[in-house]
């Protein structure tokens, strides 16, 4: 192995060093009582509460922390004992056992919060909100962002209409500000503000770069496994140095794999697109009942609405800092609020541009929001674009409603669909 | 010549099909599963041989599939029920272009191409609703032999409405209306209607296309072949062999890897269709 080769899987090795990291990070700032901002990963405003030092708190990643590490079904049925329906979202119910915990967590401790930061990203972040809201009586800062009016249409810069609501986006950005400095006794710092955002920009555009560099074929990483760890850190370091060194890294790392062949799987034989959020409850094993077929997800579209818009690699402008923080947020929520409306035509741009062999959808049962209109979406994929997709329900957080052996068989029945399909194609003259 | 054999391992019976090289089904058994998988197996693939009065060693390749594929440990190779569903239906009849399956636990609506390829499929999901499973609650219930539950709902007049949600709340239902004096069969017409009823959905999500094939133990059973025929306004195409269609599609596989070693000019790569070793098809 070569000196150059060497960094191969630094990626993945840094990616979990770091999250742990941050992980005692948010346990030490427990223990000191730090303050603390709730935040969602589609938008967290980061850069904003970085200026002030809160220390960033995820729990959808807490959350999807504990199916990973096995020990959700604890925190669900803790939190249904006290009340939540099964219905209700799982890393809701999760987060509420965690509060009930005061703040035990499989990695640590997670401090209480201060401060809570949502938008309308998702109709359950408001409801989950007021959860903190009457256990903490902490203030509840909700921004309104507002999704497009036409349908069919995609957000343009530079267009009218959304001129209009980055205005509005950044007078309730004024107001963060204004709560900021009303709870931090400090005043915003601009200087500080571009300096977050210069790395916010250098993530944007090393993220951009790696999720291009999956092109190539063999794909470098694999969207499913190692996706979530550079989202985890897109997210938990969002706005840092270290976060842009990450990245930069990265960045070398997958070229130096995308010019030697190095894939993510000993042997590609299928390239997939996943749509959904993974299946944490059996992280390992749901990964590898595609990779025992040499199955490898190039891309997925949680890369895109789970990365806090930095897959569109918006420049933020350092000159002026506030109102391109506010377009900013406002594209890359409307790219994840307005998804159900476009997805199949973005769907179809991926299959096309990363030559996908199939698409895999994964509807879960704890979030209707992501979930509604997938078995529409497929079919309108297939009518558009001649590629087969598979259909499997399972959950991100409830393993009661993940069935490995239904997964297996629907996932082996379309392994040997699109085997054929290859020898047919490799047949054809 | 050589045989073809095809075992699917189903959650209540497991059958064998023997076929020879002209796909001419020369042999088949049936047992129950019960507990031991791999004895079944067995059991079922010797009383093919029997059948076949043929010796184990005139089969040149064995294919397991339904959910204990895996544990047909005397098997080539593995394939999922859909896709041996989708073969046979389409062997047996060549129009097919839906094929709906109904088996003990599970339900299944398939489109597939005159290959018998699978070009989309679509499942029940976590729950046994809408399958031969409701059957068997019914008959234990009713203390109806499984036999008789079609002609029984074939007599029916005023059918009453079961739920098509929950087996075990649907043995309830059925309790109920006994008690208040609805006659068997028209409570044996609700249950054969809340099957199909499930069966429906699926159908829509894959596209009805006729032919449409029904296969699976369940298709035996006179009363829901009507039943269906009459939701979807079609004839539905009923093999003799339809509850041996999964492991006839299996023994077509075998058959498939039986006729790719005799023109390959190396043996065959690996043994198994399925992900372990990560061989394609034949």
């Amino acid at each position: 192995m070569t000196d150059q080769e060497s960094i191969v899987g630094r990626g993945a090795q840094e990616g979990s060093r770091l999250f742990r990291e941050w992980y005692g990070g948010l346990t030490a700032a427990a223990e000191r009582g730090a303050p603390t901002a709730y935040v969602f990963v589609m938008g967290s405003i980061a850069e904003i509460l970085r200026v002030f030092d809160f220390c960033m708190v995820f729990p959808e990643i807490n959350s999807l922390q504990t199916a990973v590490r096995g020990v959700a079904q604890d925190y669900l049925n803790q939190a249904e004992e006290y009340g939540y329906s099964t219905d209700i979202c799982g890393y809701l119910k999760a987060d509420v056992a965690l509060q009930l915990r005061q703040g035990a967590h499989p990695m640590g401790r997670i401090p209480k919060p201060t401060l809570a930061v949502v938008t309308n990203a998702c109709n359950t972040y408001i409801k989950w909100a007021e959860i903190w809201e009457r256990l903490h009586h902490i203030p509840i800062f909700t921004m309104d962002v507002p999704g497009a009016r036409s349908a069919g249409e995609e957000p343009r810069c530079g267009s009218e209409e959304l001129e209009r609501d980055r205005v509005y986006v950044e007078a309730q950005l004024r107001e963060l500000v204004a709560l900021c400095e009303q709870l931090t006794h400090k005043k915003l710092d601009l200087d500080r503000l571009r300096e977050v955002l210069s790395h916010t920009n250098d993530m944007s555009r090393s993220w951009r770069r790696i999720l291009e560099l999956n092109q190539t074929s063999p794909a470098v990483f694999n969207a499913l496994t190692d996706g979530t760890i550079f989202l985890g850190v897109a997210n938990a370091l969002r706005g840092t140095a270290e976060g842009g060194a990450y990245f930069r890294d990265l960045v070398e790392e997958m070229e130096l794999k995308a010019s030697r062949g190095i894939g993510a799987l000993p042997e590609e034989k299928h390239r997939l697109t996943f749509v959904g959020v993974p299946c944490y409850p059996m992280f390992r094993r749901f990964y590898e009942l595609f990779a025992e077929w040499g199955g490898v997800f190039v891309n997925s579209t949680y890369l895109s609405f789970a990365a806090g818009g930095l897959n569109l690699g918006y420049q933020y402008d350092l000159e002026r800092p506030l109102a391109s923080l506010a377009e900013g947020i406002l594209m890359s929520l409307r790219q994840s609020m307005d998804a159900m409306f476009f997805q199949d035509r973005s769907l179809v741009e991926m299959a096309q541009s990363f030559r996908v062999d199939g698409i895999v959808y994964h509807p879960i049962k704890s979030c209707r929001t992501v979930s509604t209109g997938l078995a529409d979406n497929r079919r309108a994929v297939m009518e558009r674009y001649d590629v087969p997709c598979l259909f499997i329900e399972s959950d991100m957080m409830d393993k009661r409603v993940v069935a490995e052996a239904q997964l297996k068989n629907r996932i082996d029945a379309f392994f040997e669909g699109l085997a054929s399909r290859k020898l047919r194609a490799q047949a054809r003259p | 010549m050589a045989y073809a054999a095809g075992i699917d391992v189903g959650s209540t019976q497991t059958k064998a099909v023997l076929i020879d090289e002209d796909q001419r089904i020369v042999s088949r058994a049936l047992v129950d599963t019960g507990a031991n998988v791999v004895t079944a197996a067995e059991k079922a693939f010797r009383a093919a041989l029997d059948g076949a009065s043929a010796s184990e060693e005139e089969v040149a390749f064995i294919v397991g599939t339904g959910y204990g594929r895996y544990r047909v440990t005397f098997g080539d190779a593995q394939v999922t029920e859909i896709s041996c569903h989708a073969r046979g239906a389409v062997l047996m009849f060549p129009a097919t272009q839906t094929v709906l399956d109904m088996g003990g636990q599970d339900t299944k609506a398939i489109h597939v191409d005159p290959r018998g390829e699978v070009l989309d499929f679509c499942m029940n999901d976590k729950c046994a609703a809408g399958t031969g499973r409701f059957l068997q609650a019914a008959a234990f219930a009713l203390d109806i032999p499984l036999g008789d539950l079609g002609p029984t709902a074939l007599r029916s007049k005023k059918p009453v409405q079961i739920t098509t949600t929950c087996i075990v709340f649907g043995k309830s239902e059925i309790l109920s209306w006994l008690a208040r004096g609805k006659k068997v069969e028209d409570i044996l017409m609700g249950v054969h209607r809340s099957i199909a009823v499930r069966s429906m959905g699926l159908l829509r999500r894959v596209g009805v296309e006729p032919q449409v094939t029904f296969t699976g133990g369940v298709s035996r059973n006179r009363g829901m072949v009507e039943v269906v025929q009459e939701m979807l306004g079609v004839t539905l195409n009923v093999s003799e062999e339809s509850q041996f269609m999964g492991a006839l599609g299996a023994a077509l596989f075998a058959l498939d890897h039986i006729r790719k070693s005799r023109t390959a000019t190396k043996p065959p790569v690996g043994k198994s269709l399925g992900a372990k070793e990560g061989t394609a098809p034949a």
